[in-house]
């Protein structure tokens, strides 16, 4: 068996034995797939009333020959899809500051590391152990609000923007690359906390930027359309290499061993 | 084998930006088949020579070579070659038995994973829980446990780091007859412990650490270099003027002589007991005393260990300065 998987399958079945571990993995999912539907539910019923909520001019204009209501549902839907995407980061988050801090604390980690499995090895092992559930969860999560999406949205044209190659690029490319974003930063809190909930709660000011961009969508300051999408999905892939850098020259063996208190 | 030629270990440690010195300039050679006892005060670097020579840290200077690897060069190959029960057993709790060795099973490589996970699993007497979690273990299971981790790849050498600690008189017995049978496989044991009877009992040498390596040798050597060998000759008679008449003998280093409700105890160094006990008990015999026995003085290692921490703090008044 390869050491990686090994590592994999370990980490799985102790992390999700976890409650509140669990909980992230699970419930958040779940809650971030069902409000956007329930959304799109409660305002399809409204979809050729012309009556439109406030949103940013920018995107009135863009909805093109939407009618006004079925423009708004497709806004809404486009916040609630950013607040979607906290689930690459939000899921490794959890697994991640039980997995390397809950070890750390437990002592579990010098045996591990007493064993011929190379850094390299182990750091992928606990990553992807990490980053897996958070991918799975959202491209999981994302095909069952297309799935419901088909059924509740009776507007070809609102469908077709709700999935529009903007949103595959977010939940297929920039969702992952999130999630290693996620698991890197929680490596390098990892080595200043000793608590799993600390690093938890430290670790989840990765999700600061993305809150940003809601915001910043709902107040007007700009606008998502796939060549932020893809602007963004470029800065994080360089982010990315940068964290990956740093959090596998911060989980060398003697710095964990005698460095992380 | 084991071997460290100069191995120093300094950590970046104090906030003024010198260094703190863990490992000075250790000179060590543990040989194939022996137990070692690694003992210490805390803080002495026995943990962190072990970590060393497990490639779990690196040395500042100096080399090391475990099963003739390379520290530094054949680090991979070193942990492939060693087994290493760490100081608190570091096991998954909320994992099963079974699944915590069958996990390290993998990352040894062992190629019959189940039939060792088993072999061991039974060997100490831990079958029956397998499938029990590991949390709800007691000290002294989850200490056989993680002996049975470090041993599922069959290593050749084997460091112990405090292996009976915290563990009642019945569990460290069971561990104490273990590390026994390994002996007799011919594995390599290196045992840090504070347990200074355990050392005693198990270990062929001992290595008495502070920093750098203060003295290494025989349990037995350690003693005598320390007090030299002593005979107790216990005596009927106190009233003759016994103590006198060893004292003119030549080889008679020192002799003391205690009073007891049934006799007398006289106490002499002698470098060849061996040779010299017959001569000394035909000489008392002849004048008139009654020999009732004669025995060696023992000392235990708890008092060649304190004496030679205390020598190391450089306490003169103490019999290590004999040293």
């Amino acid at each position: 068996m390869n050491k990686i998987q090994v590592i994999i399958d370990k980490e799985w079945a102790e992390v999700f034995k976890n409650r509140l571990v669990l909980f992230t993995v699970i419930l958040l999912p779940l809650f971030f797939t069902a409000m956007p539907l329930v959304i799109l539910y409660a305002t399809s019923s409204n979809a050729g009333n012309s009556d439109v909520m406030d949103m940013p001019p920018q995107f009135a204009r863009i909805c093109g020959d939407l009618a006004g209501a079925a423009c708004t549902q497709v806004f809404i839907v486009s916040q609630f899809m950013l607040l979607f995407m906290m689930l690459p980061l939000a899921i490794p988050v959890a697994i991640s500051a039980y997995s390397i801090v809950g070890e750390k604390t437990t002592r579990c980690l010098e045996p591990l590391l007493a064993t011929p499995i190379t850094t390299i090895e182990l750091i992928v092992g606990k990553g992807l152990a990490a980053a897996i559930p958070a991918i799975v969860a959202t491209w999981g999560g994302f095909a069952i609000f297309a799935v419901g999406a088909w059924f509740i949205v009776t507007n070809p044209a609102v469908y077709a923007r709700i999935l529009d190659p903007m949103w595959l690029i977010a939940v297929l490319v920039v969702g992952p690359l999130m999630a290693v974003a996620a698991v890197n930063v929680s490596i390098i809190v990892s080595s200043r906390v000793s608590d799993p909930r600390t690093a938890e709660q430290v670790s989840m000011v990765v999700i600061v930027p993305l809150l940003g961009m809601f915001f910043g969508q709902m107040a007007g300051l700009f606008l998502l359309d796939t060549q932020l999408i893809l602007a963004t999905a470029v800065v994080l892939a360089l982010v990315d290499i940068g964290l990956v850098y740093l959090g596998v020259e911060m989980f060398q063996r003697e710095t964990i061993l005698t460095k992380w208190k | 084998m084991i071997r460290t030629n100069a191995l120093t270990k300094q950590f970046p440690g104090h906030k003024d930006g010198s260094a703190v010195l863990a490992v000075d300039r250790l000179d060590l050679q543990v040989e194939e088949g022996q137990v070692f006892g690694f003992l210490g005060p805390n803080g002495a670097g026995k943990t962190t020579t072990v970590r060393m020579l497990t490639c779990l840290v690196g040395p500042t200077s100096g080399d090391a070579w475990v099963n003739n690897l390379k520290v530094g060069r054949d680090d991979t190959d070193i942990r492939r070659s060693v087994g290493l029960l760490t100081e608190t057993p570091g096991l998954y709790d909320r994992l099963s038995a079974e699944k915590n060795l069958t996990i390290f099973a993998h990352l040894y490589e062992v190629k019959d994973v189940r039939g060792q996970v088993e072999k061991y699993l039974r060997m100490l007497g831990l079958w029956d829980r397998r499938d029990d979690l590991t949390g709800n273990f007691s000290r002294g299971m989850k200490q056989k446990l993680a002996i049975c981790r470090a041993l599922l790849h069959e290593p050749k050498v084997l460091f112990l780091d405090e292996p009976t600690s915290g563990l009642d008189p019945e569990a460290a017995k069971l561990v104490h007859d273990f590390i026994a049978e390994l002996k007799a496989e011919g594995r390599m044991i290196f045992m840090c412990t504070h347990n200074l009877d355990e050392a005693d009992r198990l270990c062929d040498r001992i290595g008495v650490m502070k920093q750098r390596l203060l003295v290494v040798d025989t349990p037995q050597n350690l003693r005598r270099r320390l007090y030299g060998r002593k005979v107790v000759f216990h005596l009927r008679r106190a009233d003759l003027p016994l103590a006198e008449l060893v004292r003119a003998l030549p080889f008679a280093r020192e002799v003391q002589t205690v009073e007891l409700a049934t006799g007398s105890k006289m106490v002499v160094g002698l470098d060849d007991p061996e040779a010299q006990n017959p001569i000394i008990v035909r000489k008392l015999v002849e004048a008139g005393a009654d020999v009732q026995f004669v025995g060696e003085l023992r000392y235990s290692l708890e008092d060649v260990y304190l004496s030679l921490i205390q020598a190391s703090r450089g306490n003169s008044e103490h019999r290590g300065k004999a040293l």
